[in-house]
């Protein structure tokens, strides 16, 4: 286990909770601020503004998952082996994230492009018809 | 009994070749692999979430969707209630972590009074989850397989009034609180356009502009209420038609506001049901670990309270998943 005294794991603790509030608090004012909801300005509509912005919200959460199993957990007292063998199987991770992110954006692109196949080989009908026939509240 | 006994072996003999396995204790090195394999299975869960969002053209946008705040009626408060929730499980984290130091000196006082506000923490989390859900399901109609919150993949003007400019907020009913503003004056001098729900009053809207359909009464041809055999009215959901100029043809054409992507109600239920279901369950095991503080078990083992390490591991880690619950469902 640690070397550490009472006194000094107890201010860690305390210090590190403190971090992850100020944290959390630094994340949720970036996501208003991206949005536009604190000065007005929405980041999000270009696609580089909303992968900084999700890119920066991501680092900030990885870091405090890394400060609570450091820290709170005690990962960094424990010995190589056990952190290792825990920690990097998680790697494998990274890719599945990669491949499913980019495998949902393809099934997006399918959709897309059945639509537009579909709408090309047809006649093009009033679409307001349609939408009109059961509309029954207004009447 | 038999558990403390086999402890107490384990413990003498340190796994049974004379050296305990990195260092650790039986129980503790398997705590970690659980929460290594739970680890994998949140992350399951939340790239599902993920691959589902980016298969689809349009997505909720979650500080519409989270907005609302308890007692505060119709006030817009995107976000805040979520981090209100994060900030209640992160002080939690810190009394467990607490709880954990006094055990380490032996200190049988200390130990129960920092779970308890552990414990504490871990009910008023979900009491707060339990407002979220019942909000979402009884006030916004939305469910497994149903969503009511959708965005504009076209700028557009609506051609009809929204619910709420012909019938004002009577929809919510009588549990409506009232109290602070509603969105319709925090849409005339703030920029919360993304915001207007449907109604707002302003007929215009743009691409990536929020909504959220309601289930009105429905109507025969007489305007009189259709009534189910309960005589229930039957509900509805309340679709404002729009014209918008297609961009390929450059010719105006009409639709109507449609539900949200299905996935979204189904995957937020369900995962963040499995992270409440946990923080459920860990506050079972604090208290039944802290009932056996209180009767002196751990005391007599003389392992400086190494079960309530163990049960604060896991409780760290449901901490550690609502980080990246928050980050994905809330933030993103």
């Amino acid at each position: 286990m640690s070397n550490l005294t009472y006194e000094q794991s107890k201010s860690i603790a305390l210090k590190t909770i403190l971090l992850l509030a100020a944290i959390t608090v630094v994340e949720v004012a970036i996501a208003l601020v991206g949005k536009g909801y604190i000065g007005g300005h929405d980041f999000t509509t270009t696609f580089i503004g909303a992968a900084v912005i999700g890119l920066v919200m991501a680092a900030l959460s990885f870091y405090k998952a890394i400060k609570i199993i450091f820290e709170f957990m005690h990962m960094s007292y424990e010995i190589k082996g056990l952190y290792m063998s825990v920690l990097l199987p998680t790697l494998l991770l990274v890719w599945a994230i990669i491949a499913f992110l980019y495998e949902g954006n393809y099934w997006n692109d399918s959709r897309q492009k059945l639509k537009m196949k579909h709408e090309s080989s047809i006649e093009y009908v009033e679409p307001a018809k349609d939408i009109l026939k059961d509309d029954t509240y207004l009447m | 009994m038999a558990s403390e006994t086999m402890e107490h072996q384990s413990n003498n003999e340190l796994w049974g070749g004379g050296k305990s396995p990195f260092g650790a204790s039986y129980g503790k090195l398997m705590m970690w692999y659980f929460l290594l394999s739970d680890a994998f299975t949140f992350a399951g869960f939340l790239i599902a979430y993920g691959a589902l969002r980016f298969s689809v053209p349009s997505w909720p946008l979650p500080d519409f969707v989270f907005r609302l705040f308890p007692f505060a009626g119709h006030t817009v408060l995107p976000l805040i209630f979520v981090t209100f929730m994060t900030f209640v499980l992160l002080f939690s984290s810190y009394t467990m972590v607490r709880a954990v130091q006094e055990g380490h000196r032996e200190n049988k006082n200390g130990v129960v009074f920092w779970m308890f506000l552990t414990v504490l923490g871990g009910a008023a989390f979900l009491g707060c989850q339990a407002w979220e859900w019942t909000t979402l399901i009884k006030k916004e109609n939305m469910s497994l397989t149903q969503n009511p919150f959708g965005r504009h993949t076209t700028d557009g003007v609506y051609i009809d009034k929204s619910y709420e400019d012909v019938h004002g907020h009577g929809h919510e009913g009588h549990d409506d609180h009232g109290g602070g503003k509603d969105h319709h004056s925090m849409n005339n001098d703030t920029h919360y356009g993304l915001l207007t729900g449907g109604g707002g009053g302003s007929m215009e809207f743009k691409k990536g502009d929020s909504y959220l359909l309601h289930k009105v009464p429905a109507m025969d041809a007489e305007g009189h209420e259709i009534l189910d055999e309960h005589g229930q009215p039957v509900m509805e959901w309340y679709k404002r038609k729009f014209k918008f100029k297609d961009p390929k043809t450059g010719k105006e054409e009409m639709s109507q506001e449609e539900l949200g992507p299905k996935a979204f109600g189904g995957l937020f239920f369900f995962i963040t049901g499995f992270h409440g279901f946990h923080v459920l369950s860990g506050v079972v095991f604090l208290i039944i670990v802290m009932l056996n503080v209180m009767s002196g078990i751990y005391e007599k083992r003389k392992n400086g309270y190494e079960m309530v390490e163990k049960i604060g591991l896991y409780w760290h880690f449901v901490d550690l998943v609502w980080v990246f619950v928050f980050l994905v469902f809330y933030l993103l």
